[in-house]
């Protein structure tokens, strides 16, 4: 529906593009991943990473993710590292440290089971954990995994951190081998009990799929489309961070 | 093959020529299970099973404009619900009548010659499915995807996989309706001769499965890892309760389906569900559900039939049984003919229209398609099915002619028929 939709505005676009000739040369430099402002906002509050930006202490946020955290297992220009730079851009005056946990090939179950000690060493203030994944591709009971990531963000919790979950990456050559929605059900559900923000990262992709940001089809062997894919979902998440931290754009000064 | 849709019409000519006769007969033969007579057609079932068709199909392509048609974005439940109630209600009504007719061996017996049917045409899908996973395990290495693309690991052990591809343990997305269709099949002796014994035993029994499956977190575990996505312990309840309503069931509750209760509930509880369905897709709606009740609600879970979604396709059917009597003078009309027809041909169009997404898959990623090419791929793909279903109409239909100008042997001989 939504694609049908866009036709028009980019059949406008394409005409105010033909009449400010100029201006296009501008728009091509810069990645254009627009995201409908519905995705970016939350009911839910991100009450410590707000605290933390308004007494000024430094924001230490833990990724914790399988694979798709990172561009083929290396963190070189993947969406954890563009997310620092995104938020460095918007708060220059708090210090943001990301560190990034990858369990590649882990289940949610597994990975819960190595938090305690995780957040043992590490004291973040907002943990973003991506999971679901290797739970769809190995088919896992729906029902173990939401009970899994149920005990996961209540450990976080625990631990004194926010959290924010994060679900599968919209991937439509592997639609039909992996299912995810029952492990997206579940992630959403926990959300919801434990009034945790949810980033859609793959509603979000599917969206930049269709209006033609990205070609997400695409059989391409080079890492250059990964890595805008990447740096356009590290902007999102630090927007998506902002709205639920109720951040205005005064703190962004 | 010949399609349960089929027999249950009568278009079998001799069949037909021989029911008037045979009728006084499973008449006297004391029962709880009541038939209707043979020719009284229920349109009604062909029409939605070739809608339920149309829109798995659909719903197997990736999202696109179609998408917003097909029920599953308007309440609980989809067309899954829709096939297996109306395969209930098809196979009680045809094999209920051998059963009365032809007694317990050889109605058992056609009814495991189906399931097997039912079976090899899952090993042809999957067949297809191994050669379109391997085509793109080799041809297509994006590191955005490098964690997706471990699906395919299984390639490295094709033995194991093979085999439990075969076993039905092994079943790649979206090819979960036939296995459990094989169970329920293999089911349904069982499943009739308790009905003809107590039908609204059976019926409780069935219940009381599907709360014990509830209960004691009961399920069939799949390969490598994993439970079957639809479980059968579960489905069984509608595939049961089509099969009561198909042997009397329906007719007894035709009171309670015409009451205004039972409307006003129906309705009512379908507004309810379109309503959190629409919270899904519009999220500024989300914050209007209390909170209580969505942690009751989710997730509505798919696996196990949630008795949710078992409400929502007994409020849609009360209400569709209501609004469209079966004299309904539309449902002759040529305008629901290719409807009609792939309803007819359930087995065949379903197992078509699997084909037909995985390759409709296979050309949107080729050819990088934008939403019109994604819509022109699914109205070929229904016009596809329905000119197949025609096809095989008009082959059964000249097939029965000559067969009764006496070379009915040849099928036989040529080891078909």
């Amino acid at each position: 529906m939504r694609s049908g939709l866009t036709f028009g505005p980019a059949l406008g676009l394409a005409l105010l593009a033909l009449v400010a000739g100029a201006s296009v040369v501008r728009a091509e430099e810069v990645e254009t991943c627009p995201v409908p402002a519905s995705m970016l906002s939350t009911e839910s509050r991100l009450s410590k990473v707000a605290d933390a930006v308004n007494d000024g202490r430094a924001l230490d946020i833990l990724v914790i993710g399988s694979r798709s955290s990172s561009i083929g297992g290396s963190q070189d220009g993947a969406y954890p590292a563009r997310l620092q730079a995104a938020l460095k851009d918007k708060l220059p005056q708090l210090a943001v440290n990301i560190s990034v946990e990858l369990q590649p090939k882990q289940t949610a179950e597994e990975t819960v089971s190595g938090f305690v000690k995780l957040l043992e060493t590490k004291k973040p203030t907002l943990v973003i954990w991506q999971t679901g994944t290797v739970d769809a591709m190995r088919s896992v009971d729906p029902d173990d995994f939401h009970a899994a990531v149920d005990q996961g963000v209540t450990a976080l919790q625990n631990a004194g951190a926010d959290v924010i979950l994060m679900n599968l990456q919209y991937s439509p050559r592997t639609e039909t081998m992996i299912s995810g929605s029952p492990y997206m059900d579940n992630i959403r559900a926990v959300a919801q009990e434990h009034d945790v923000p949810l980033f859609d990262r793959f509603s979000i992709m599917r969206q930049w799929n269709e209006q033609g940001d990205f070609d997400l089809f695409s059989a391409v062997h080079g890492p250059e489309l990964a890595r805008r894919v990447h740096d356009c979902i590290g902007r999102a998440l630090s927007n998506f961070i902002f709205d639920a931290a109720h951040l205005g754009p005064a703190q962004q000064n | 093959m010949a399609s349960v849709a089929d027999q249950v019409s009568g278009i079998s000519v001799p069949a037909a020529a021989d029911a008037p006769a045979r009728a006084p007969a499973a008449a006297v033969a004391s029962s709880s299970i009541t038939l209707p007579a043979v020719g009284e057609r229920e349109l009604r079932l062909d029409l939605f099973r070739g809608l339920a068709l149309w829109l798995i199909f659909i719903d197997h392509l990736p999202t696109s404009l179609l998408t917003w048609l097909t029920l599953r974005n308007y309440g609980f439940s989809d067309a899954t619900e829709i096939f297996i109630f109306i395969s209930g209600y098809t196979a009680a009504f045809v094999y209920g009548r051998a059963l009365l007719e032809q007694g317990f061996v050889v109605s058992a017996a056609r009814i495991l010659r189906r399931a097997w049917q039912i079976y090899v045409a899952h090993v042809f899908l999957f067949t297809i499915f191994l050669a379109e996973i391997s085509y793109v395990a080799t041809h297509f290495e994006n590191p955005l995807y490098s964690e997706e693309m471990g699906i395919m690991d299984f390639l490295k052990q094709p033995d194991v996989t093979i085999v439990q591809a075969l076993l039905l343990r092994f079943r790649p997305v979206n090819m979960d309706v036939l296995p459990l269709y094989i169970v329920l099949m293999l089911a349904l002796p069982l499943i009739l001769v308790s009905m003809r014994w107590r039908a609204d035993l059976t019926l409780a029994l069935s219940v009381l499965l599907y709360a014990a499956t509830w209960e004691f977190d009961l399920y069939f575990s799949s390969y490598p890892s994993g439970v079957w996505m639809f479980n059968p312990l579960a489905w069984q309840l509608l595939f049961v309760f089509g099969a009561w309503c198909a042997l009397g069931g329906a007719r007894r509750m035709s009171r309670i389906l015409s009451s205004n209760i039972t409307l006003w509930v129906s309705i009512v509880y379908l507004i309810f569900a379109f309503f959190v369905t629409l919270t899904w897709y519009v999220p500024q709606l989300g914050h209007v559900l209390p909170r209580r009740l969505e942690q009751w609600m989710y997730p509505i879970d798919k696996t196990d039939l949630d008795v949710l979604r078992f409400a929502h396709f007994l409020a849609l059917a009360a209400i569709t049984v209501r609004f469209l009597p079966n004299d309904w003078p539309g449902l002759k009309s040529p305008w629901l003919k290719p409807l009609m027809l792939c309803g007819q041909h359930s087995l065949e169009i379903f197992c078509l229209g699997v084909f037909l997404a995985f390759a409709g898959h296979f050309i949107l990623a080729e050819v990088a398609g934008g939403a019109a090419l994604h819509a022109l791929i699914s109205l070929c793909g229904i016009v596809i099915m329905s000119s197949v279903a025609w096809l095989i109409s008009w082959y059964k239909h000249s097939a029965d002619k000559s067969a009764r100008k006496g070379a009915r042997g040849n099928a036989d001989l040529a080891g078909g028929g």
